[in-house]
């Protein structure tokens, strides 16, 4: 007799722990199909100098990181002392993609804020972000030098991810020779 | 005058759907056709609830762009569908394959049916047995009384 009624309880319990699964988890967090596969070829125009080209290639055999942003993504504001610290203190090589931005306000906001990149791609119809499967401002991969995609991230890197997860992950990248 | 009202809503109505979506122009109908199913099971990334037909966001505007462009180029539905896959993962699709990360979810609404079928089924049979009580002679007697009081 006790049970029929505890039964409304247990599925009521059931439901409340899928429900809380289902609450944690982000939706934004899309796994990437990308991860350990080959990081799509793109070569787009210098942001600073058009005549120029930006491509994948210039950083083979490099262990690198590839940041998509713009001046209208907040994020990215957030985020770029972050990358500027990651860049000097760190030694990290970071190629930006400027993405559906616009010329001049990239300029400005690298000449204000200071620039992290070792070069900046200028990708304004989104050409090259769509083979990276990126859909949101700021996402950062990490390439490996034989030019695998081995990491990625959607939204700003902070201290800690760079602690716990990026950091080990490059030091380990970078001892392996090609 | 009442045709006329009907016939100004319904090129109404046509307006705000045509607003939404950029129009592009294909040499094929049939074209045009696979563009508009391909738009229609395509998921946006951003808005994550939404097809790309329905979609504002930019990306889901590039992601037109792009069916666009294969689709104009005589590509098949199953390579743009290959190409949005290769980039977004599976999550592109509103229809996603039959995969052990998916079978929950084509298998899990037929489960949910068999054990409802299977508790309704358990319910209902013993409710059949408890509910039919042995009637002696002084039951029936007293069945008949008050069945005869009521027809007064």
């Amino acid at each position: 007799m006790k049970a029929r009624y505890l039964a409304p309880l247990g599925i009521f319990v059931l439901l409340v722990i899928f429900l809380g699964i289902g609450l944690t988890l982000n939706p934004r967090d899309v796994p990437s199909v990308l991860i350990d596969k080959p990081a799509p070829r793109f070569t787009l125009p210098d942001l600073f100098d058009p005549a120029r080209t930006v491509s994948a290639a210039d950083f083979d055999g490099e262990v690198w990181l590839l940041n998509v942003w713009g001046t209208w993504c907040p994020e990215c504001w957030r985020e770029h002392g972050f990358l500027m610290h990651l860049a000097k203190n760190e030694g990290i090589k970071i190629v930006g993609i400027d993405w559906r931005d616009e010329r001049a306000a990239a300029l400005e906001m690298l000449r204000d804020e200071g620039n992290p990149f070792v070069a900046v791609g200028f990708d304004p119809e989104s050409v090259a972000i769509m083979d990276w499967g990126v859909y949101g401002a700021p996402e950062t991969f990490l390439i490996d030098r034989s030019g695998n995609i081995r990491w990625k991230h959607t939204g700003a890197l902070t201290p800690t991810l760079w602690r716990e997860k990026l950091q080990p992950l490059v030091v380990k990248l970078k001892e392996q020779s090609l | 005058m009442r045709q006329l009202i009907l016939s100004l809503m319904l090129s109404l109505s046509v307006f705000t759907v045509e607003a939404r979506v950029e129009a592009y122009h294909f040499d094929d109908p049939a074209k045009e056709a696979r563009y508009k199913q391909l738009i229609d099971e395509l998921r946006c990334l951003v808005c994550q609830n939404q097809n790309l037909a329905a979609s504002n966001a930019e990306l889901a505007q590039d992601m037109r762009r792009l069916t666009y462009e294969m689709v104009s180029e005589g590509a098949t539905n199953e390579e743009v569908v290959l190409f949005m896959v290769e980039r977004y993962g599976d999550f592109v699709l509103y229809r996603p394959p039959f995969k052990t990360s998916t079978a929950l979810l084509w298998v899990g609404p037929f489960i949910m049916l068999a054990i409802g079928v299977l508790v309704l089924v358990v319910f209902v049979r013993r409710r059949s047995v408890g509910e039919t009580p042995e009637l002696d002679a002084q039951d029936h007697e007293r069945a008949k009384r008050l069945l005869d009081d009521k027809k007064i």
